[in-house]
């Protein structure tokens, strides 16, 4: 874990409402998992206490990047950053993916900018597998050349139909974990929206295969300390607590997660 | 002849020592914004900090509130995370050997639901070894008992303060709520029922509504609001409740830069605390110290000390 003042090297749009913000930031770049996040000080933001967790994208050399889209104020300030300014980022922080099981087949969902941390995971990984987009429409599809060259099977569901199938990604999922005839036993890696993450992770769950969710949570201090980005955890014993989103997730096991907060 | 301003070459004396706790510099970082200090040891040095308040401690472990726990707002944080902890067994075996290997004074912070429960979480901690003092929460205003309930009501004060008082050896600062009337009440009360220090202030009851659902944003409804909007309400508290008491007070509430600390110890402070800050950077505490320095140098000022309650009124 680090804090560096990362220089911003480049941020582009990246397809619809999307943007990269790519990052000079050396000692993070060595170390980050595919999972971890970044937690960013938004330059010219002064009346946010808080800063912002995004996950890491891509991450080459000495170069780490981030996906986002505007969605509040923060990511609204954060379109208006300039190449050549600096960013205070701390990570990275959380605990990130799990390495594959041997012999197991990697299957990934991803809705909207959720593919951002699963693209660096398939970059990581030695074997291709399938991976399923679900997005709001076509311009909210990600990543499909960088996956087409890593040699993933590519599935797309568009809520609107402009692209893939018509609804959501759990429709593609199902189809193919109703039909397929590959000896290996899938293992689910996600990231997405809450309602996303949870039927994916029933479906799993049903279908006796291991499933890894990555979640979204506003978050306080980001390591674990203010408590303020907790969820509902499964002990082996049955008996629930609160886990810490940023500190002890944002990756959790599907069959830990209680999905009402109760 | 003219003389040439002395600069002075001497590092000013940054020590404080209160309620009989020696820290190495003024600057504390506040209850429940620095965990149990294990979570920011990667990236603060704990040996820089004037002492470690740690979260909230109850006797037992607690569950605290629903999600969500935190908002942000303009300037600030409202928080109804509802006192989550441990519990003392488990904080004492599990984070007091980690705190021990660091050379920083360490104050508890303790809470209760009933006057009992104060009595039997402060016993504990006496004679824990690396325990420096505790910090006595009667103005959380995240649970339906105790904590506020307690510190908005000095009949109700002074008789925690003075059960705690008889049940442990350790310097005992009692965190009192902004919620009140009249502060140097209650920073009185304090004093006269045991206190050595006080701290203050606690969050500002607060709340924020999703106008679109039209529900509160907390589940808890209403939480505490910090950060910096709190700064000068804080230090208008910090000013009566030093000119109500003997013992030291130390301020806290919204510091996010040297010259909000330096406000606090003219107000009347002895030591402050850096609180929501922490999570904006973990580096405040030591910017806060180095600042200080800075100041006192610049203002021939040779230690900190001095500058306590130095506040020039009229004209």
């Amino acid at each position: 874990m680090e804090i560096e003042q990362a220089s911003i090297l480049r941020h582009q749009p990246c397809g619809g409402a999307y943007r990269e913000l790519v990052l000079n930031a050396p000692a993070i770049a060595a170390s980050v998992r595919p999972g971890q996040f970044l937690h960013l000080r938004i330059p010219r933001f002064e009346q946010a206490v808080l800063r912002r967790p995004f996950s890491v994208f891509r991450a080459e050399g000495e170069h780490i990047s981030i996906l986002y889209k505007t969605v509040g104020a923060g990511t609204m300030a954060l379109t208006g950053v300039r190449e050549g300014e600096v960013v205070n980022v701390m990570g990275p922080l959380g605990n990130g993916f799990p390495s594959s099981s041997p012999g197991s087949l990697p299957v990934l969902v991803a809705g909207g900018y959720g593919v951002a941390p699963l693209y660096l995971l398939a970059r990581r990984m030695d074997m291709a597998g399938i991976i399923f987009i679900g997005a709001a429409t076509s311009d909210d599809v990600l990543c499909v050349e960088d996956f087409a060259a890593f040699g993933w099977q590519i599935e797309i569901a568009t809520e609107d139909g402009s692209r893939g199938a018509r609804g959501l990604v759990t429709g593609p999922l199902d189809a193919w974990l109703a039909s397929r005839r590959c000896p290996e036993q899938p293992e689910i890696f996600a990231c997405g929206p809450d309602g996303m993450l949870r039927a994916v992770g029933e479906r799993a769950i049903k279908a006796g295969h291991r499933a890894w969710l990555s979640m979204d949570r506003h978050m306080g201090c980001g390591v674990g300390a203010c408590l303020g980005c907790v969820q509902r955890l499964k002990k082996a014993d049955g008996s629930a607590y609160w886990g810490r989103v940023c500190r002890d997730g944002p990756v959790f096991d599907a069959s830990q997660i209680v999905w009402n907060n109760g | 002849m003219s003389t040439a301003p002395q600069r002075m070459d001497r590092i000013p004396d940054m020590s404080v020592n209160i309620a009989g706790i020696h820290m190495r510099n003024p600057v504390m970082v506040a209850s429940g914004t620095f965990g149990y200090g294990p979570e920011y040891a990667d990236l603060v040095p704990l040996e820089s900090l004037g002492a470690i308040v740690v979260k909230g401690i109850h006797m037992r472990p607690w569950e605290g509130n629903s999600t969500p726990r935190i908002v942000e707002v303009a300037g600030g944080l409202v928080n109804a995370i509802g006192l989550q902890n441990p519990g003392a067994e488990k904080f004492i075996d599990e984070i007091m050997p980690f705190l021990r290997r660091h050379d920083v004074p360490v104050i508890v912070n303790i809470w209760g639901r009933t006057v009992a429960e104060y009595e039997e979480v402060a016993e504990r901690f006496d004679g824990v070894a690396g325990v420096s003092g505790l910090e006595v929460n009667i103005s959380c205003p995240n649970i339906k008992e105790g904590g506020i309930a307690f510190g908005t009501n000095v009949k109700s004060a002074s008789e925690v303060i003075g059960r705690v008082r008889a049940k442990t050896r350790l310097p005992l600062i009692p965190k009192l709520s902004p919620n009140v009337t009249d502060i140097g009440i209650f920073a009185r009360a304090a004093e006269d029922a045991g206190a050595d220090a006080v701290s203050l202030i606690n969050t500002l009851p607060a709340m924020v509504i999703d106008i679109e659902k039209r529900t509160p944003v907390l589940a808890n409804v209403v939480g505490g609001l910090s950060g910096p909007a709190i700064h000068p309400v804080a230090v208008k508290l910090v000013w009566e409740a030093a000119k109500a008491v003997r013992i030291p007070v130390i301020g806290m509430g919204g510091i996010a830069a040297p010259r909000d600390a330096i406000e606090f110890l003219v107000a009347g402070a002895s030591a402050v605390a850096v609180g929501t800050a922490n999570f904006t950077d973990p580096g405040t505490a030591a910017t806060v110290v180095a600042g200080i320095a800075d100041y006192l140098v610049s203002h021939g000022m040779k230690s900190v000390r001095e500058l306590t309650g130095s506040l020039r009124l009229g004209n």
